[in-house]
């Protein structure tokens, strides 16, 4: 086990440094430095501010000098100025908007994948039945929606006509002119808090299924889980700093709403329908028969014994979801206005921000290669037949 | 989509009982009687596609997505015909350059202060406007070309913005995003299959190779390299295609075809033809590949659903430099403001949409159902 993860660990790190080449070199390429853009067509510039301007960022150095350069820099975690924020430092624009990404990233994926996985247990147990027909046609047009104009016309319905959230942004500024804190920090203690409850009751869950009575293990289940959401709503309600916090962090937390629920109503037939095949599957094997044999009811045996074995491919398909979030994050955030790393990615790239792009470029590349590794390991934990070896 | 490791067995197993082995077994006896070898290979290819397709017909909504499919087909080779008949006039019908000679009107009553929104113009604004002459005064009634205009017997769809047919540009855009997807399934599934069943037979540092590449390729966001590569390069059609085919081939396909690759090296008849003295090209072409197809047929399903919406994403986006497609029409509506006024300019709003929709839809539906008839542990018998 050791082995492999150090193997991976080695893999991952050349799979990271061809990634980040490439996308330097890509970059690079870039039609019209930022500099010439910015300052070549002002009449009030003479050549040598321009000149200036270019040596000051390393600009007229050779494409290899360069190269080296910014590797260098890259690994002592220096990402240098953004072209168009000057001087605002990389590292801070994406300090501020990674964790609204991850929010929101977070956010669908755990709601997603249990929409889909509870609808396609439904799906596969109805086999043949009415309405099997309707909801894969249903669910695989919202699948295979063309996103953009999905997501403007859901803005249209809920936002514009139905007026019940908010037109895309992170934040309603009118609300915010006299808040006491930085958007960020609120923002950041709603993520961190969340964390640490849904850690917690996902701890307690843990422990109670070590208790071997039904009764005793339900009501410590249910007393822990209880406990943890009074805890959390308390810090807002009760608590000194989270009451004044409160109507800020509601309005970000009403922000999020439309963004998540277009994301979810988008991706969550893609994991409905996977569930259905390998229920289908498992709904062949022999302990299946013999469950129904014992004489369990319907669900134990759909819920208890086929989708829990269901549930493995399902696992591994959020490999495959790391980068569609990805992709559909990007879209999500522009048409949305969420500030977050793909409205960053974008504008960077459109906007010829070389070292926010490829920074940003970078982190994304991060964040799919550790969701990649980590969803690997969960496998290998699930699924005791799997052997993580050293070939594997 | 499915677990592939595990469908392996039974695919071989399938091959040969759809072909319906004792059956096809005397036919071919007999054939070869009177016969040269390729009528025989074309008589049990006939048999097994005859069979597979029965499969597939049972599938209602394998059906229903080659319906859709079929549909938007006669769509694509529609304007042919009417610019070929003259039933549509290229001036007028043309989906970049047409322009609609006779739009409706609407009366307006010119007033310095608007209390009608519905019949009166601002006189300010009428003096800013071109498509009136510059004479008028307060009180005069003004004739205003309503473009994009709504539905006629005319124009099906109404006009866009521009003047333009919408009608022709949905089926124009039909023919786009056939061509683009089939282009691109055809460059995945060439590669896919090529590398998969190379990885999988010669295993070692080729197989790391590929597969490294593989996971490099599946851990990038496929957009955001589109949407990158589409600002510094002038992107057309065939080009995007290309591209999708290669990062999609040397990608998530790849690993699929390799590990059905890898169940049909372990297989007898591959040992068979090494002893017979098969060299690895010839091994590889006729025994390996042959048997990777259906799955790659079923890749190539998933490929059309992914490069059309990416065509559609990029310009929507305006990343892409193509003459018509449906991203197009709604990029053009969206930057136009027409979107966000919901209902009152369906014809700009849903056309282009669900045509994506749909179609995307169909070739996803229709490869599900090959899905089940290439799968045998999904069928209900």
């Amino acid at each position: 086990m050791t082995r492999y993860v150090a193997r991976r660990l080695v893999q991952m790190a050349f799979l990271f440094l061809v990634f980040l080449t490439a996308t330097w070199f890509l970059l690079y390429a870039l039609p019209g430095d930022i500099v010439a853009q910015k300052y070549a067509t002002n009449p009030n510039i003479p050549p040598e501010a321009r000149r200036l301007a270019m040596e000051r960022l390393g600009l007229d150095k050779p494409m290899l000098v360069q190269f080296r350069d910014y590797m260098v820099n890259f690994f002592t975690l220096d990402f240098g100025y953004s072209f168009n924020q000057y001087p605002r430092p990389v590292v801070d624009i994406i300090k501020e908007r990674l964790p609204r990404t991850i929010v929101l990233f977070l956010t669908a994926v755990i709601t997603y994948y249990w929409a889909g996985f509870a609808a396609g247990k439904y799906l596969a147990w109805r086999r043949g039945k009415r309405g099997e027909m309707a909801i894969t046609v249903g669910g695989v047009a919202l699948y295979t929606v063309f996103y953009p104009w999905f997501a403007l016309i859901m803005l249209w319905l809920f936002a514009s006509q139905l007026k019940l959230l908010p037109l895309g942004k992170f934040l309603d500024p009118d609300k915010w002119r006299n808040a006491p804190y930085p958007a960020n920090d609120v923002f950041l203690r709603m993520f961190w808090l969340t964390l640490i409850t849904s850690v917690v009751v996902f701890g307690i869950h843990l422990l109670a299924r070590r208790i071997k009575d039904r009764t005793p293990r339900r009501l410590v289940a249910w007393a822990g889980t209880v406990a943890a959401v009074v805890a959390f709503l308390g810090y807002w309600w009760v608590g000194r700093e989270g009451a004044v916090m409160r109507p800020y962090a509601a309005d970000i937390a009403y922000h999020l709403i439309l963004p998540v629920l277009t994301l979810t109503l988008v991706n969550f037939a893609g994991i409905m329908l996977l569930t259905r095949t390998s229920m289908l599957e498992t709904m062949r094997e022999d302990f299946i028969l013999t469950a129904r044999a014992k004489g369990l009811p319907e669900h134990m045996v759909r819920d208890r014994h086929a989708a829990r074995t269901a549930l493995l491919p399902v696992t591994t398909s959020l490999v495959l979801a790391v980068a569609t979030v990805i992709d559909g994050g990007i879209i999500t955030e522009t048409v949305f206005s969420w500030p977050g790393m793909g409205e960053v990615l974008v504008s960077s790239v459109t906007l010829g921000d070389i070292p926010l792009a490829i920074a940003s470029f970078s982190f994304i590349g991060v964040m799919a290669l550790v969701g990649h590794f980590l969803v690997d390991l969960l496998y290998g934990i699930l699924d005791p037949r799997i052997r993580v070896t050293a070939h594997g | 989509m499915t677990d592939t490791s595990e469908r392996t067995d039974q695919l071989e197993g399938q091959t040969l009982a759809e072909i319906g082995a004792d059956e096809s077994i005397e036919l071919a006896e007999q054939a070869q009687r009177r016969q040269s070898l390729w009528a025989i290979r074309w008589i049990l290819f006939r048999r097994s596609l005859r069979h597979n397709w029965a499969l597939f017909w049972e599938n209602r909504i394998g059906r229903f997505g080659l319906g859709i499919i079929a549909f938007f087909a006669v769509l694509a080779v529609m304007p042919t015909i009417f610019f070929a008949t003259g039933y549509w006039n290229p001036a007028i019908y043309d989906p970049v350059t047409g322009l609609e000679p006779n739009p409706p009107v609407q009366r307006f009553t010119v007033v310095n202060e608007i209390t009608d929104p519905a019949t009166q113009i601002d006189f300010t604004r009428v003096l800013l406007d071109n498509r009136i002459p510059n004479d008028v005064l307060p009180g005069d009634v003004v004739e205003i070309p309503l473009q994009p205009a709504p539905p006629d017997s005319r124009h099906w769809l109404g006009t866009d913005p521009l003047g333009r047919d919408v009608m022709s540009q949905l089926m124009h855009g039909a023919r786009a995003a056939f061509f683009l997807g089939m282009l691109a399934a055809v460059v995945t599934v060439v590669i896919a299959t090529i590398v998969g069943s190379v990885s999988a037979y010669f295993g070692g540092a080729i197989d790391a190779f590929f597969m490294r590449l593989a996971d490099l390729l599946i851990m990038i966001p496929a957009l955001a390299v589109l949407i990158v590569i589409g600002a510094i390069f002038e992107f057309q059609l065939w080009h995007l295609a290309v591209v999708i085919g290669i990062l999609s081939g040397f990608g998530g396909t790849a690993i699929v075809l390799k590990s059905q690759a890898l169940a049909v090296k372990v297989k007898p008849y591959i040992d068979a033809a090494r002893v017979a003295g098969g060299s690895n090209t010839h091994i590889i072409v006729s025994h390996v590949i042959p048997n990777v197809m259906p799955l790659s047929f079923l890749y190539m399903m998933f490929t059309v659903t992914g490069a059309i919406q990416s065509e559609a994403t990029l310009s929507f986006l305006g990343l892409l430099n193509v003459r018509t497609s449906w991203g197009l029409m709604l990029q053009l509506a969206n930057n136009q403001g027409y979107l966000l006024q919901g209902l009152q300019y369906w014809w700009l709003l849903f056309p282009a949409g669900v045509a994506v929709t749909l179609l995307a839809m169909a070739f996803f539906l229709v490869g599900r159902a090959m899905d089940e008839v290439v799968n045998p542990r999904l069928r209900k018998r």
